[in-house]
């Protein structure tokens, strides 16, 4: 398995997510840095990493979404390749238009660190086949912009087409908006594009690995991806 | 000498505007020989204010311990450098953004952050954790709720912007802090020991780079406002404030690390306070060379910029550096790939002058000596605080009963939880928080691990004032206890020494006592001083801060899965307190918070029981006997108790002896004490060793149940508790805001 982790000005989860990459799905990583046009060859995973790019001075992920190195990203997705985005990665790639809807400010307004309950809506996907559906996760969460939302169709398109790929959940697995940690609608913590190759999401599966650090409820998601490029 | 005529003329009035006491100037005159320039006057203004030359506090700074077996750098530095073994160095420092922070508390604190976190990438080491010190005034006071949430949105805005974890601090409110508010920021890092850079310039012909944002007219005179009291109007200083870009930052983090891998860096220091004069002096004055500067070159953000804007421009996120020679190039090139300013703007030289040309005109030609290492130093006159009456249990009013008590005193701004504020911290960026902001110090895994370093800050501004030598004392005592409570070896500290108007003798006073306390109290427990920052004149219209010199301690986890932390574990585990209680009251948050009252004279630190206390409870940890520790400090020990029983979500029934009165037992605040709970069965055994350690041990009754039983007292709900404790910041926060 062949990883290529973008890095741009800003970004700042670039070695926490190449820890995961490495200790759990014994990836090979690569830093592709955001001037580049092409994307190493034999690359099975694209990661957009957590950060700030550019500061995200303007909109989030508004620049980054425009970089060099992002049409390298963009055909990888068309090919079928697996694409993942956490947090500013998720922002990226709703600005880079290969992800419906737009990540706003959290709905009180302040950035938010804490653990929350994340529910597998689906465990079918080559990012989630190690978990079971339904399960509640233990992940934090850690940004300012996290408040999901699209236009009424789009929702209904996501909802209906098995899109959603976690949701904020009570600690008895029901959803609740208002308890949240940031208002998304429906809950809605990461999303997949039509052929579910790519994903988005707010939470932060890479620091969560470790039993050293706290729960290691994020390692499915990265023995999801090793099994699933070992299988194809 | 083709120095340009001044316009406008040294006036006495313009001098005064500089903060330069008429002595200060005459002496400066002396000095060089004439008449200064304008640009020279901002120089020396910039270089003999108290906040870059500590003229008031330096002589007492030296009778610090500043020595000890993992020092590998002392004060004097960027920041302070400690071995912590395989090859590694923890580099740390702390210091004050204060008067910033009360004038524009998001770019104040945002600015203090950025400039402690510059401290310690300077020296090569990348930034691992931060922690904060944070003194608010009245919870009453209409200006409050603004400062809180505005300091605390800064700090959060440029560190997780920056991306490194925001893991500790400590916030506390009094009205004292109604005028000056404290915003002290701690960086650490970690760094190869043969990999560590230093301010001081080497080699004559040397250039001399100007790295990272370009100069703007931003926080012009900053150092200068920072080094004098407030009066009326100190809104009006908003211009002199500086504005923060953590995305700058971080860019210039990681070209920096790059270029010093590289090898291209002969010295490196960062623009700070006082910006272009203070980092390009500082270099030349402790590498015994002169330093010439053509201001053609500077990069700038605006046009028309003069030669005396461009040296006490505060703009952030800058860097000046000696280069390898040859290496030039190597180091553009790395730092045009970061989207970087990169320009020569100078060279090193032997002839010990500080110049400055501008436009072909020489603005200044300065003796770097006298402006940098050889700065004016005051022995200001002081008087030693009275001391307080030592109060009885028997003269404290024990009307309220103790549950009620309790509660009070866990809803009170002090001890409420501040999860309200760390959750707007990232704590866990970098993948390495063993133990977040909640516990008695912050745990981190050094890289892959098993070592782990442990962080905290402290003091009891309260206990400051009522006694400074014991308050300097006991602010040691509880850094170095809290790092032991998770099982650390304290290694040494980082001073953030925050007053107010010095040439007040009684405030000199205060400030030579905690000196003094802290001094003494480093020494008895190995714990030295490795760097620091002094804050004087927090005052505004001649009232003080209460005295508040912060301790930042850092200690070493050898192994991070022995790491312990304060909540209750199990059911049926027999708790005990190390420390010998005597249940004192004077100046105890009780007394405060309970009774209204603050008076009396604080609880002594008694220095070696301090140490065989604190290296029992490290050696219980240790040998694994142990399931949970916290260290008893403001509220005592019902308040340590309670923290326990709420982190852990348990009970516990507890007892005590007759012979105290139960809010003395409960609520007095007796130092170098510690709860500890045995491991179920190991209570006999801990009992044994204490005795042969000569530790004083009481029991105090066992874990369990979800309330916490008291003899003779109605019983307490451990979740009405943690309500209690959780909501009171979020609901003021919310509150008209």
């Amino acid at each position: 398995m062949k990883s290529a982790v973008i890095v741009f000005p800003g970004t700042n989860r670039e070695r926490d997510i190449q820890r995961a990459l490495s200790l759990v799905s014994h990836s090979k990583v690569v830093p592709v840095w955001h001037a580049e046009t092409d994307l190493p060859s034999n690359t099975d995973l694209v990661v957009l990493a957590g950060g700030f790019s550019y500061g995200d001075y303007l909109r989030c992920g508004a620049i980054a979404a425009r970089a060099k190195i992002m049409d390298s990203v963009r055909a990888h997705a068309e090919r079928g390749g697996l694409v993942l985005g956490i947090c500013n990665g998720f922002q990226i790639l709703c600005e880079a238009g290969l992800l419906p809807g737009v990540l706003v400010r959290n709905a009180k307004l302040r950035f938010v660190c804490r653990e929350v309950n994340l529910r597998v809506e689906r465990a079918d996907t080559p990012f989630t086949k190690a978990y079971r559906k339904g399960e509640l996760l233990r992940i934090p969460v850690a940004h300012g912009e996290g408040n999901y939302t699209a236009d009424e169709e789009t929702i209904r398109r996501l909802e209906s087409e098995g899109r959603v790929a976690f949701r904020y959940a009570r600690s008895d697995g029901e959803i609740d908006e208002t308890d949240g940690p940031n208002g998304a609608i429906n809950g809605i913590a990461g999303i997949y594009s039509e052929s579910h190759n790519v994903l988005g999401m707010m939470p932060h599966p890479e620091n969560y690995i470790e039993p050293e650090i706290g729960p290691i409820d994020g390692r499915g998601l990265f023995e999801s991806l090793a099994a699933a490029l070992k299988a194809a | 000498m083709n120095l340009i005529p001044n316009t406008p003329n040294i006036t006495p009035e313009l001098v005064a505007e500089h903060g330069l006491k008429p002595e200060e100037y005459q002496r400066f005159v002396e000095l060089i020989g004439r008449e200064p320039s304008v640009t020279e006057l901002g120089i020396v203004s910039a270089m003999w204010n108290e906040h870059c030359s500590y003229k008031s506090s330096k002589v007492w700074l030296r009778t610090l311990p500043t020595k000890g077996a993992c020092v590998i750098q002392g004060p004097g530095e960027n920041a302070g450098v400690v071995d912590i073994g395989d090859g590694l160095a923890a580099v740390f420092k702390m210091e004050s953004h204060n008067h910033p922070s009360f004038i524009e508390p998001y770019q104040g604190a945002a600015t203090g952050v950025g400039g402690i976190l510059r401290d310690v990438f300077t020296m090569g080491a990348r930034p691992v954790a931060a922690l904060n010190a944070l003194r608010f005034g009245d919870c009453h006071h209409p200006r409050t709720r603004h400062l809180v949430a505005g300091v605390v949105a800064g700090i959060g805005g440029y560190g997780n912007s920056f991306g490194v974890p925001t893991v500790g601090g400590a916030v506390g409110f009094h009205e004292r802090y109604n005028g000056n508010i404290l915003v002290n920021a701690m960086a650490v890092g970690l760094a190869r020991t043969d990999e560590i850079f230093y301010a001081a310039a080497s080699g004559v012909g040397r250039a001399i780079v100007y790295l990272g944002s370009k100069t703007g007219r931003d926080g012009i005179h900053g150092a200068t406002m920072a080094s004098a009291e407030f009066g009326e109007g100190a809104e009006e200083k908003r211009p002199t404030v500086q504005v923060g870009d953590p995305f700058a930052e971080k860019l210039l983090l990681e070209a920096c690390l790059e270029i010093m891998k590289a090898g291209c860096v002969v010295s490196i220091q960062d623009m700070g306070a006082a910006g272009l004069t203070c980092s390009a002096v500082e270099m030349g004055a402790k590498g015994d060379l002169g330093i010439e500067l053509n201001l053609d070159a500077v990069p700038c953000r605006e046009t028309g910029m003069t030669a005396y804007e461009m040296m006490l421009s505060e703009s952030q996120e800058r860097m000046l550096m000696v280069l390898a020679p040859g290496k030039e190039e190597e180091a553009e090139a790395i730092f045009r790939k970061w989207g970087l300013d990169f320009a020569i703007i100078g060279h090193t030289t032997d002839t010990l002058r500080f110049v400055v040309k501008h436009k072909g005109v020489v603005e200044a030609d300065l003796p770097i000596k006298e402006l940098g290492d050889e700065a004016p130093e005051y022995y200001r006159p002081f008087v030693e605080s009275e001391p307080r009456k030592v109060l009885k249990p028997s003269d404290v009013s024990d009307a309220v009963s103790v549950p009620d008590a309790l509660d009070k005193l866990i809803m009170s701004p002090d001890l409420c939880s501040k999860r309200w504020i760390w959750e707007q911290y990232d704590h866990l960026i970098q993948g390495n928080t063993v133990q977040k902001p909640g516990g008695d110090a912050a745990v981190v895994r050094v890289e892959d691990g098993p070592k782990a370093l442990a962080l905290t800050s402290d003091v009891t501004p309260r206990y400051c004032e009522a006694d400074p030598f014991e308050g300097g004392k006991q602010a040691v005592a509880e850094a170095w206890r809290n790092l032991t409570a998770v099982g650390a070896i304290p290694l040494a500290v980082t001073d953030n020494l925050n007053f107010g108007n010095p040439e007040r003798p009684e405030i000199m006073g205060q400030f030579v006592g905690c000196v003094k306390g802290i001094g003494a109290a480093c020494e008895a427990l190995d714990f030295p001083v490795v760097s620091g920052n002094v804050s004087l004149y927090n005052e505004t219209n001649g009232k003080a801060i209460l005295p508040t010199p912060t301790i930042g301690g850092v200690g070493l986890v050898e192994d991070l899965h022995k790491s312990m932390t304060l909540g209750f574990k199990a059911a049926g585990e027999a708790i005990y307190v190390v420390g010998k209680t005597e249940g004192w009251l004077g100046a105890s948050a009780y007394l405060q918070t309970v009774c209204d009252r603050e008076e009396g004279a604080p609880p002594p630190v008694d220095l070696v029981a301090e140490k065989r206390n604190g290296d029992f409870v490290r050696s219980l940890i240790r040998d694994e006997v142990v399931t949970a520790v916290h260290d008893v400090s403001d509220g005592g020990l019902l308040v340590a108790i309670a923290e326990m029983a709420m982190a852990g979500e348990l009970g516990a029934s507890l007892d005590k002896p007759a012979s105290i009165p139960a809010h003395a037992f409960w609520f007095g605040e007796d130092q170098a004490r510690y709860v500890i709970v045995a491991a179920h069965g190991e209570g006999p055994d801990i009992v044994r060793r204490a005795e042969a350690a000569g530790v004083p041990l009481l029991k105090l009754g066992k874990t369990g149940g979800d309330r916490i039983l008291l003899p003779g007292e109605r019983s307490i709900s451990v979740e009405g508790l943690r309500d209690r404790n959780e909501t009171w910041l979020p609901i003021y926060m919310g509150a008209s805001s």
